[in-house]
Protein backbone atom coordinates (compact mmCIF):
# COMPACT_ATOMS: atom_id res chain seq x y z
CA UNK A 1 0.00 0.00 0.00
CA UNK A 2 1.10 3.55 -0.75
CA UNK A 3 2.50 5.53 2.15
CA UNK A 4 0.18 8.24 3.39
CA UNK A 5 2.79 10.92 2.78
CA UNK A 6 2.90 10.03 -0.91
CA UNK A 7 -0.80 10.63 -1.44
CA UNK A 8 -1.03 14.02 -3.14
CA UNK A 9 -4.40 15.65 -3.80
CA UNK A 10 -5.16 16.94 -7.32
CA UNK A 11 -5.77 20.65 -7.64
CA UNK A 12 -9.54 20.19 -7.54
CA UNK A 13 -9.35 17.95 -4.50
CA UNK A 14 -6.97 20.39 -2.84
CA UNK A 15 -9.49 23.19 -3.29
CA UNK A 16 -12.25 21.03 -1.87
CA UNK A 17 -10.12 19.91 1.07
CA UNK A 18 -9.27 23.51 1.88
CA UNK A 19 -12.91 24.55 1.60
CA UNK A 20 -14.34 21.79 3.83
CA UNK A 21 -13.01 22.99 7.22
CA UNK A 22 -14.21 26.52 6.47
CA UNK A 23 -17.65 25.20 5.58
CA UNK A 24 -17.72 23.01 8.70
CA UNK A 25 -16.80 25.98 10.88
CA UNK A 26 -19.52 28.15 9.31
CA UNK A 27 -22.16 25.42 9.76
CA UNK A 28 -21.06 24.87 13.35
CA UNK A 29 -21.46 28.58 14.03
CA UNK A 30 -24.87 28.75 12.41
CA UNK A 31 -26.07 25.75 14.38
CA UNK A 32 -24.74 27.03 17.70
CA UNK A 33 -26.15 30.49 17.02
CA UNK A 34 -29.63 29.24 16.19
CA UNK A 35 -29.69 26.93 19.22
CA UNK A 36 -28.80 29.78 21.53
CA UNK A 37 -31.28 32.11 19.89
CA UNK A 38 -34.03 29.51 20.29
CA UNK A 39 -33.30 29.48 24.04
CA UNK A 40 -32.84 33.22 24.41
CA UNK A 41 -34.05 35.66 21.73
CA UNK A 42 -31.85 38.51 23.10
CA UNK A 43 -28.70 36.38 22.83
CA UNK A 44 -25.60 38.54 22.07
CA UNK A 45 -22.57 36.20 22.14
CA UNK A 46 -23.30 34.39 18.88
CA UNK A 47 -25.23 36.91 16.77
CA UNK A 48 -27.11 35.74 13.69
CA UNK A 49 -25.75 36.38 10.24
CA UNK A 50 -28.62 38.78 9.63
CA UNK A 51 -27.78 40.82 12.72
CA UNK A 52 -24.11 41.01 11.73
CA UNK A 53 -25.03 42.08 8.19
CA UNK A 54 -27.30 44.81 9.58
CA UNK A 55 -24.59 46.15 11.87
CA UNK A 56 -21.98 45.94 9.12
CA UNK A 57 -24.25 47.95 6.84
CA UNK A 58 -24.71 50.58 9.53
CA UNK A 59 -20.97 50.81 10.26
CA UNK A 60 -19.97 50.86 6.60
CA UNK A 61 -22.66 53.08 5.11
CA UNK A 62 -24.15 55.41 7.73
CA UNK A 63 -22.60 58.64 8.88
CA UNK A 64 -22.13 58.75 12.63
CA UNK A 65 -23.82 62.04 13.67
CA UNK A 66 -21.35 62.53 16.55
CA UNK A 67 -18.21 62.49 14.38
CA UNK A 68 -19.68 63.31 10.99
CA UNK A 69 -17.86 60.35 9.43
CA UNK A 70 -18.67 56.77 8.47
CA UNK A 71 -17.13 54.67 11.27
CA UNK A 72 -15.76 51.73 9.26
CA UNK A 73 -13.98 53.89 6.71
CA UNK A 74 -12.74 56.33 9.32
CA UNK A 75 -11.36 53.47 11.41
CA UNK A 76 -9.85 51.72 8.39
CA UNK A 77 -8.22 54.93 7.16
CA UNK A 78 -6.68 55.71 10.55
CA UNK A 79 -5.43 52.14 11.09
CA UNK A 80 -3.97 51.78 7.61
CA UNK A 81 -2.24 55.14 7.89
CA UNK A 82 -0.54 54.01 11.11
CA UNK A 83 0.26 50.59 9.69
CA UNK A 84 1.56 52.04 6.42
CA UNK A 85 3.75 54.63 8.07
CA UNK A 86 5.11 52.16 10.60
CA UNK A 87 5.90 49.50 8.03
CA UNK A 88 7.40 52.03 5.60
CA UNK A 89 9.77 53.32 8.24
CA UNK A 90 10.58 49.74 9.30
CA UNK A 91 11.27 48.66 5.70
CA UNK A 92 13.47 51.65 4.90
CA UNK A 93 15.46 51.21 8.12
CA UNK A 94 15.80 47.49 7.43
CA UNK A 95 17.08 48.08 3.94
CA UNK A 96 19.80 50.49 5.04
CA UNK A 97 20.93 48.69 8.22
CA UNK A 98 20.46 45.20 6.78
CA UNK A 99 22.65 46.04 3.78
CA UNK A 100 25.31 47.62 5.97
CA UNK A 101 25.41 44.69 8.40
CA UNK A 102 25.16 42.07 5.67
CA UNK A 103 27.88 43.51 3.46
CA UNK A 104 30.39 45.03 5.86
CA UNK A 105 31.96 42.89 8.62
CA UNK A 106 32.82 46.14 10.42
CA UNK A 107 29.15 47.14 10.60
CA UNK A 108 28.22 43.60 11.63
CA UNK A 109 30.67 43.75 14.54
CA UNK A 110 29.45 47.21 15.58
CA UNK A 111 25.68 46.94 15.18
CA UNK A 112 24.96 43.19 15.38
CA UNK A 113 24.87 42.85 19.18
CA UNK A 114 22.77 46.03 19.60
CA UNK A 115 20.11 44.79 17.19
CA UNK A 116 20.15 41.30 18.68
CA UNK A 117 19.64 42.94 22.09
CA UNK A 118 16.70 45.06 20.96
CA UNK A 119 15.14 42.07 19.21
CA UNK A 120 14.72 40.11 22.46
CA UNK A 121 12.75 42.88 24.23
CA UNK A 122 8.98 42.19 24.01
CA UNK A 123 7.69 45.29 22.15
CA UNK A 124 4.47 45.54 24.15
CA UNK A 125 6.58 45.87 27.29
CA UNK A 126 8.06 49.09 25.97
CA UNK A 127 4.66 50.53 25.02
CA UNK A 128 4.37 52.46 28.31
CA UNK A 129 7.79 53.95 27.64
CA UNK A 130 6.62 55.00 24.20
CA UNK A 131 3.42 56.55 25.56
CA UNK A 132 5.43 58.47 28.18
CA UNK A 133 8.02 59.58 25.64
CA UNK A 134 5.86 60.37 22.63
CA UNK A 135 2.52 61.06 24.28
CA UNK A 136 -0.73 59.29 23.47
CA UNK A 137 -0.90 60.54 19.86
CA UNK A 138 -0.07 58.91 16.56
CA UNK A 139 3.71 58.84 17.07
CA UNK A 140 3.70 56.27 19.87
CA UNK A 141 1.53 53.86 17.85
CA UNK A 142 3.71 54.14 14.77
CA UNK A 143 6.89 53.79 16.81
CA UNK A 144 5.50 50.65 18.46
CA UNK A 145 5.07 49.02 15.03
CA UNK A 146 8.56 50.11 13.99
CA UNK A 147 10.18 48.87 17.22
CA UNK A 148 8.18 45.67 17.05
CA UNK A 149 9.06 44.49 13.56
CA UNK A 150 12.33 46.20 12.55
CA UNK A 151 14.88 44.21 14.59
CA UNK A 152 13.51 40.93 13.25
CA UNK A 153 13.49 42.24 9.69
CA UNK A 154 17.05 43.58 9.95
CA UNK A 155 18.39 40.31 11.29
CA UNK A 156 16.58 38.33 8.63
CA UNK A 157 17.82 40.53 5.80
CA UNK A 158 21.40 40.81 7.08
CA UNK A 159 21.53 37.03 7.47
CA UNK A 160 20.26 36.55 3.95
CA UNK A 161 22.81 38.97 2.49
CA UNK A 162 25.65 37.45 4.50
CA UNK A 163 24.65 34.06 3.06
CA UNK A 164 25.28 35.16 -0.54
CA UNK A 165 27.99 32.73 -1.66
CA UNK A 166 31.51 34.01 -1.06
CA UNK A 167 32.29 33.10 -4.67
CA UNK A 168 29.92 35.79 -5.95
CA UNK A 169 31.48 38.47 -3.79
CA UNK A 170 35.00 37.45 -4.84
CA UNK A 171 33.92 37.31 -8.47
CA UNK A 172 32.50 40.83 -8.25
CA UNK A 173 35.79 42.06 -6.84
CA UNK A 174 37.75 40.44 -9.66
CA UNK A 175 35.46 42.31 -12.05
CA UNK A 176 36.60 45.55 -10.41
CA UNK A 177 33.56 46.29 -8.24
CA UNK A 178 34.06 48.50 -5.17
CA UNK A 179 32.36 47.90 -1.80
CA UNK A 180 29.66 50.40 -2.79
CA UNK A 181 29.12 48.79 -6.18
CA UNK A 182 28.90 45.33 -4.62
CA UNK A 183 26.33 46.60 -2.11
CA UNK A 184 24.34 48.33 -4.84
CA UNK A 185 24.50 45.79 -7.65
CA UNK A 186 25.08 42.41 -5.98
CA UNK A 187 23.63 42.60 -2.45
CA UNK A 188 20.72 45.04 -2.92
CA UNK A 189 18.93 43.30 -5.82
CA UNK A 190 19.30 39.91 -4.16
CA UNK A 191 18.04 41.37 -0.88
CA UNK A 192 14.86 42.88 -2.34
CA UNK A 193 12.76 39.71 -2.76
CA UNK A 194 13.76 38.63 0.74
CA UNK A 195 12.84 42.05 2.11
CA UNK A 196 9.36 41.76 0.59
CA UNK A 197 9.03 38.26 2.02
CA UNK A 198 10.09 39.41 5.45
CA UNK A 199 7.64 42.32 5.18
CA UNK A 200 4.88 39.80 4.45
CA UNK A 201 5.84 37.82 7.55
CA UNK A 202 5.95 41.03 9.61
CA UNK A 203 2.42 42.05 8.66
CA UNK A 204 0.99 39.69 11.30
CA UNK A 205 2.99 41.09 14.23
CA UNK A 206 2.49 44.64 12.91
CA UNK A 207 -1.31 44.19 13.12
CA UNK A 208 -0.95 42.85 16.67
CA UNK A 209 1.03 45.92 17.74
CA UNK A 210 -1.38 48.27 15.96
CA UNK A 211 -4.51 46.78 17.55
CA UNK A 212 -2.84 46.73 20.98
CA UNK A 213 -1.83 50.37 20.79
CA UNK A 214 -5.26 51.38 19.51
CA UNK A 215 -7.00 49.40 22.23
CA UNK A 216 -5.06 51.15 24.95
CA UNK A 217 -5.09 54.78 23.84
CA UNK A 218 -6.93 56.00 20.77
CA UNK A 219 -10.16 57.58 19.60
CA UNK A 220 -10.28 56.10 16.12
CA UNK A 221 -9.06 52.91 14.45
CA UNK A 222 -10.12 49.31 13.92
CA UNK A 223 -8.62 48.19 17.24
CA UNK A 224 -10.19 51.13 19.04
CA UNK A 225 -13.65 50.28 17.69
CA UNK A 226 -13.41 46.59 18.56
CA UNK A 227 -12.39 47.33 22.12
CA UNK A 228 -14.97 50.10 22.45
CA UNK A 229 -18.00 48.01 21.46
CA UNK A 230 -16.71 45.12 23.59
CA UNK A 231 -18.18 47.02 26.56
CA UNK A 232 -21.64 46.44 25.12
CA UNK A 233 -20.92 42.82 24.17
CA UNK A 234 -21.58 43.93 20.58
CA UNK A 235 -20.38 40.77 18.92
CA UNK A 236 -22.45 41.70 15.87
CA UNK A 237 -19.97 44.58 15.30
CA UNK A 238 -16.82 42.88 16.55
CA UNK A 239 -17.09 39.86 14.26
CA UNK A 240 -17.54 41.83 11.00
CA UNK A 241 -14.66 44.09 12.05
CA UNK A 242 -12.40 41.10 12.68
CA UNK A 243 -13.40 39.61 9.32
CA UNK A 244 -12.66 42.93 7.60
CA UNK A 245 -9.24 43.11 9.29
CA UNK A 246 -8.46 39.58 8.17
CA UNK A 247 -9.50 40.46 4.62
CA UNK A 248 -7.20 43.48 4.61
CA UNK A 249 -4.30 41.34 5.87
CA UNK A 250 -4.84 38.73 3.15
CA UNK A 251 -5.06 41.47 0.51
CA UNK A 252 -1.74 43.04 1.55
CA UNK A 253 -0.09 39.64 1.58
CA UNK A 254 -1.27 38.95 -1.97
CA UNK A 255 -0.24 42.40 -3.18
CA UNK A 256 3.28 41.97 -1.80
CA UNK A 257 3.59 38.48 -3.26
CA UNK A 258 2.43 39.66 -6.69
CA UNK A 259 4.80 42.62 -6.54
CA UNK A 260 7.72 40.36 -5.73
CA UNK A 261 6.86 37.92 -8.53
CA UNK A 262 6.54 40.74 -11.06
CA UNK A 263 9.64 42.66 -10.04
CA UNK A 264 11.98 39.75 -9.28
CA UNK A 265 10.99 36.84 -11.51
CA UNK A 266 14.49 35.33 -11.21
CA UNK A 267 14.01 34.82 -7.46
CA UNK A 268 10.76 32.94 -7.93
CA UNK A 269 11.67 30.92 -11.01
CA UNK A 270 14.84 29.69 -9.31
CA UNK A 271 12.83 28.35 -6.42
CA UNK A 272 10.36 26.38 -8.46
CA UNK A 273 13.06 24.64 -10.49
CA UNK B 1 58.71 34.83 -22.13
CA UNK B 2 58.76 36.84 -18.94
CA UNK B 3 57.38 35.77 -15.60
CA UNK B 4 53.99 37.13 -14.74
CA UNK B 5 53.55 35.60 -11.29
CA UNK B 6 56.16 34.56 -8.77
CA UNK B 7 56.04 32.98 -5.34
CA UNK B 8 59.10 33.49 -3.17
CA UNK B 9 59.44 31.13 -0.18
CA UNK B 10 55.75 31.33 0.67
CA UNK B 11 54.48 29.71 3.89
CA UNK B 12 50.88 29.39 4.98
CA UNK B 13 50.16 28.33 8.55
CA UNK B 14 46.92 28.22 10.53
CA UNK B 15 48.14 28.11 14.11
CA UNK B 16 49.95 24.77 14.42
CA UNK B 17 48.78 23.54 11.06
CA UNK B 18 51.24 24.06 8.24
CA UNK B 19 49.50 24.11 4.88
CA UNK B 20 52.15 25.34 2.47
CA UNK B 21 55.83 25.03 3.20
CA UNK B 22 58.30 27.31 1.49
CA UNK B 23 56.72 27.32 -1.96
CA UNK B 24 58.83 29.08 -4.57
CA UNK B 25 57.83 29.10 -8.21
CA UNK B 26 57.24 31.41 -11.09
CA UNK B 27 54.75 31.31 -13.92
CA UNK B 28 55.63 32.51 -17.41
CA UNK B 29 53.28 34.77 -19.33
CA UNK B 30 51.07 32.76 -21.65
CA UNK B 31 51.40 29.53 -19.67
CA UNK B 32 48.48 27.18 -18.97
CA UNK B 33 49.38 25.76 -15.57
CA UNK B 34 47.40 22.81 -14.25
CA UNK B 35 47.53 22.28 -10.51
CA UNK B 36 46.84 18.82 -9.13
CA UNK B 37 47.26 17.02 -5.83
CA UNK B 38 45.26 15.08 -3.25
CA UNK B 39 42.60 16.79 -1.14
CA UNK B 40 44.08 18.92 1.59
CA UNK B 41 47.41 19.36 -0.24
CA UNK B 42 47.03 23.11 -0.48
CA UNK B 43 45.88 23.46 -4.11
CA UNK B 44 42.99 25.66 -3.09
CA UNK B 45 45.15 27.58 -0.65
CA UNK B 46 47.56 28.28 -3.51
CA UNK B 47 44.69 29.60 -5.60
CA UNK B 48 43.29 31.68 -2.73
CA UNK B 49 46.74 33.21 -2.24
CA UNK B 50 46.92 34.17 -5.91
CA UNK B 51 43.41 35.53 -5.76
CA UNK B 52 44.28 37.60 -2.70
CA UNK B 53 41.60 35.99 -0.54
CA UNK B 54 44.34 34.92 1.82
CA UNK B 55 47.78 36.30 2.73
CA UNK B 56 50.93 34.23 3.12
CA UNK B 57 52.18 33.84 6.69
CA UNK B 58 55.68 34.38 5.36
CA UNK B 59 57.17 35.00 1.96
CA UNK B 60 56.23 37.23 -0.94
CA UNK B 61 54.03 36.99 -4.01
CA UNK B 62 54.59 39.21 -7.01
CA UNK B 63 52.37 39.88 -9.99
CA UNK B 64 54.03 41.60 -12.94
CA UNK B 65 57.03 42.37 -10.75
CA UNK B 66 54.99 44.22 -8.13
CA UNK B 67 53.85 42.89 -4.75
CA UNK B 68 50.41 41.30 -5.13
CA UNK B 69 47.58 43.38 -3.68
CA UNK B 70 46.16 41.20 -0.88
CA UNK B 71 42.54 41.37 -2.03
CA UNK B 72 40.80 40.21 -5.20
CA UNK B 73 41.17 42.67 -8.04
CA UNK B 74 40.65 43.27 -11.74
CA UNK B 75 44.07 41.89 -12.74
CA UNK B 76 43.02 38.35 -11.72
CA UNK B 77 39.88 36.87 -13.22
CA UNK B 78 38.30 33.80 -11.68
CA UNK B 79 35.87 31.00 -12.46
CA UNK B 80 34.77 28.82 -9.55
CA UNK B 81 33.16 25.40 -9.73
CA UNK B 82 29.82 26.94 -8.73
CA UNK B 83 28.17 30.25 -7.82
CA UNK B 84 30.38 32.42 -9.98
CA UNK B 85 27.58 34.11 -11.89
CA UNK B 86 24.98 36.48 -10.47
CA UNK B 87 21.56 34.82 -10.26
CA UNK B 88 19.67 38.13 -10.44
CA UNK B 89 21.22 39.20 -13.74
CA UNK B 90 20.60 37.63 -17.13
CA UNK B 91 23.49 36.47 -19.32
CA UNK B 92 24.30 39.77 -20.98
CA UNK B 93 23.87 41.71 -17.73
CA UNK B 94 26.28 39.29 -16.07
CA UNK B 95 28.92 40.04 -18.70
CA UNK B 96 28.15 43.76 -18.59
CA UNK B 97 28.65 43.85 -14.81
CA UNK B 98 32.41 44.48 -14.89
CA UNK B 99 32.13 47.05 -17.68
CA UNK B 100 29.34 48.80 -15.78
CA UNK B 101 31.44 49.00 -12.61
CA UNK B 102 34.42 50.28 -14.57
CA UNK B 103 32.45 52.95 -16.39
CA UNK B 104 30.33 54.32 -13.57
CA UNK B 105 31.75 54.43 -10.09
CA UNK B 106 28.65 55.73 -8.38
CA UNK B 107 25.63 54.13 -10.03
CA UNK B 108 27.47 51.03 -11.27
CA UNK B 109 25.54 51.29 -14.52
CA UNK B 110 26.34 52.66 -17.95
CA UNK B 111 23.89 54.72 -20.00
CA UNK B 112 23.40 55.83 -23.56
CA UNK B 113 26.24 55.59 -26.05
CA UNK B 114 28.66 54.01 -23.58
CA UNK B 115 26.11 51.36 -22.69
CA UNK B 116 25.54 50.46 -26.33
CA UNK B 117 29.30 50.10 -26.86
CA UNK B 118 29.67 47.96 -23.74
CA UNK B 119 26.69 45.86 -24.79
CA UNK B 120 28.29 45.17 -28.15
CA UNK B 121 31.51 44.09 -26.43
CA UNK B 122 29.61 41.85 -24.03
CA UNK B 123 27.55 40.36 -26.82
CA UNK B 124 30.66 39.55 -28.86
CA UNK B 125 32.15 37.85 -25.80
CA UNK B 126 29.02 35.76 -25.29
CA UNK B 127 29.02 34.74 -28.94
CA UNK B 128 32.64 33.60 -28.53
CA UNK B 129 31.74 31.26 -25.68
CA UNK B 130 28.73 29.94 -27.58
CA UNK B 131 25.99 31.79 -25.69
CA UNK B 132 25.02 34.11 -28.54
CA UNK B 133 21.50 32.69 -28.50
CA UNK B 134 20.91 33.08 -24.74
CA UNK B 135 21.58 36.76 -24.09
CA UNK B 136 18.49 37.44 -22.01
CA UNK B 137 18.37 34.13 -20.13
CA UNK B 138 18.82 34.00 -16.35
CA UNK B 139 21.47 31.63 -14.93
CA UNK B 140 18.85 29.43 -13.24
CA UNK B 141 17.57 28.51 -16.69
CA UNK B 142 21.05 27.66 -18.03
CA UNK B 143 22.60 24.19 -17.77
CA UNK B 144 25.75 23.69 -15.69
CA UNK B 145 28.01 23.88 -18.74
CA UNK B 146 26.32 27.01 -20.04
CA UNK B 147 26.67 28.66 -16.62
CA UNK B 148 30.42 27.98 -16.74
CA UNK B 149 30.59 29.43 -20.26
CA UNK B 150 28.88 32.52 -18.90
CA UNK B 151 31.28 32.72 -15.95
CA UNK B 152 34.24 32.51 -18.35
CA UNK B 153 32.82 35.24 -20.61
CA UNK B 154 32.13 37.42 -17.58
CA UNK B 155 35.76 37.12 -16.46
CA UNK B 156 37.38 37.45 -19.90
CA UNK B 157 35.53 40.59 -20.92
CA UNK B 158 37.59 42.44 -18.30
CA UNK B 159 40.87 41.20 -19.89
CA UNK B 160 42.52 39.99 -16.67
CA UNK B 161 46.29 39.41 -16.55
CA UNK B 162 45.73 35.93 -15.15
CA UNK B 163 42.68 33.71 -15.32
CA UNK B 164 42.22 31.45 -12.28
CA UNK B 165 40.05 28.37 -12.68
CA UNK B 166 39.02 26.50 -9.51
CA UNK B 167 37.87 23.04 -10.64
CA UNK B 168 35.80 24.76 -13.31
CA UNK B 169 34.58 21.58 -14.99
CA UNK B 170 34.37 19.36 -11.91
CA UNK B 171 30.57 19.39 -11.71
CA UNK B 172 29.92 18.80 -15.43
CA UNK B 173 28.97 15.67 -17.39
CA UNK B 174 31.85 14.04 -19.32
CA UNK B 175 30.55 15.11 -22.75
CA UNK B 176 30.02 18.70 -21.67
CA UNK B 177 33.43 18.67 -20.05
CA UNK B 178 34.99 17.70 -23.37
CA UNK B 179 33.30 20.67 -25.09
CA UNK B 180 34.56 22.96 -22.36
CA UNK B 181 38.13 21.68 -22.84
CA UNK B 182 37.91 22.71 -26.49
CA UNK B 183 36.47 26.09 -25.56
CA UNK B 184 39.03 26.98 -22.92
CA UNK B 185 41.94 25.89 -25.13
CA UNK B 186 40.77 28.03 -28.03
CA UNK B 187 40.10 31.03 -25.77
CA UNK B 188 43.53 30.60 -24.21
CA UNK B 189 45.18 30.72 -27.66
CA UNK B 190 43.03 33.52 -29.03
CA UNK B 191 43.34 35.88 -26.07
CA UNK B 192 46.92 34.82 -25.21
CA UNK B 193 45.82 34.17 -21.65
CA UNK B 194 47.83 33.04 -18.68
CA UNK B 195 45.76 30.41 -16.91
CA UNK B 196 46.11 28.69 -13.53
CA UNK B 197 43.69 25.79 -13.22
CA UNK B 198 43.13 23.66 -10.14
CA UNK B 199 41.67 20.27 -11.01
CA UNK B 200 41.05 16.85 -9.50
CA UNK B 201 41.26 15.23 -12.89
CA UNK B 202 44.88 14.36 -13.72
CA UNK B 203 44.09 13.52 -17.33
CA UNK B 204 42.44 16.89 -17.75
CA UNK B 205 45.50 18.54 -16.20
CA UNK B 206 47.83 16.91 -18.72
CA UNK B 207 45.51 17.41 -21.66
CA UNK B 208 45.04 21.15 -21.19
CA UNK B 209 48.18 22.36 -19.42
CA UNK B 210 51.54 23.50 -20.77
CA UNK B 211 52.83 22.78 -17.30
CA UNK B 212 51.57 20.59 -14.49
CA UNK B 213 52.25 21.38 -10.85
CA UNK B 214 51.55 18.69 -8.28
CA UNK B 215 51.17 19.73 -4.66
CA UNK B 216 51.65 17.20 -1.89
CA UNK B 217 53.20 16.84 1.52
CA UNK B 218 56.85 15.94 1.36
CA UNK B 219 56.69 13.97 4.60
CA UNK B 220 53.85 12.40 6.51
CA UNK B 221 54.09 12.04 10.28
CA UNK B 222 51.12 9.90 11.40
CA UNK B 223 51.53 11.25 14.94
CA UNK B 224 51.46 14.86 13.78
CA UNK B 225 49.71 15.12 10.43
CA UNK B 226 49.83 18.92 10.51
CA UNK B 227 53.53 19.14 11.22
CA UNK B 228 54.60 19.22 7.58
CA UNK B 229 53.12 21.45 4.90
CA UNK B 230 52.76 20.85 1.18
CA UNK B 231 55.32 21.67 -1.43
CA UNK B 232 55.40 21.39 -5.20
CA UNK B 233 56.44 17.75 -5.55
CA UNK B 234 56.33 17.57 -9.35
CA UNK B 235 56.69 20.31 -11.91
CA UNK B 236 56.29 19.07 -15.49
CA UNK B 237 56.67 21.31 -18.49
CA UNK B 238 54.72 19.86 -21.42
CA UNK B 239 55.27 20.75 -25.04
CA UNK B 240 52.21 18.89 -26.37
CA UNK B 241 54.27 17.68 -29.33
CA UNK B 242 54.61 14.09 -28.24
CA UNK B 243 52.11 12.10 -26.26
CA UNK B 244 50.58 13.60 -23.20
CA UNK B 245 50.58 10.41 -21.20
CA UNK B 246 50.29 10.83 -17.47
CA UNK B 247 53.52 9.84 -15.72
CA UNK B 248 53.14 6.72 -13.61
CA UNK B 249 54.17 8.37 -10.35
CA UNK B 250 51.33 10.87 -10.74
CA UNK B 251 48.64 8.32 -11.56
CA UNK B 252 48.29 7.45 -7.89
CA UNK B 253 48.64 10.97 -6.51
CA UNK B 254 45.06 12.11 -6.79
CA UNK B 255 43.59 8.85 -5.58
CA UNK B 256 45.49 8.70 -2.32
CA UNK B 257 43.13 9.27 0.59
CA UNK B 258 43.43 12.36 2.69
CA UNK B 259 45.60 12.00 5.77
Amino acid sequence: MRRLLNVRPSSGARFLLGFLPLLALALLYLAASSIRHAENPSEKILPTVGAMADQARIMALQVDPQTGAIPLWQDTGASLRRLGLGLSIATATTLILGLLIGVLPLARAGLGPLIAGIAVIPPIAVLPILFITFGLGETAKIVLIVVGVTPFMIRDLAGHIAAIPEEQIVKAQTLGASSWQIALRVALPQAMPRLLESLRLSLGPAWVFLISAEAIASDVGLGYRIFLVRRYLAMDIILPYVAWTALLAVAFDLILLTLSRRAYPWAHSARTR
Amino acid sequence: MSDILSFDRVWVEYGDKIVLEQVSLSVAEGAFVSIVGPSGAGKSTFLRLTLGQERPTRGAIQLDGRPLRPEPGRDRGVVFQRYSVFPHLNAIENVLFGLDCEGSRFSGRLWGQKRRAARATAEAMLVQVGLGGALEVYPAQLSGGMQQRLAIAQALVMRPRILLLDEPFGALDPGVRLDMHGLITSLWREHQLTILMVTHDIKEAFKLGTRVLAFDKRRHDPQAPNRYGSVVVYDFPLDHKGTTAVPAELETLAERPET
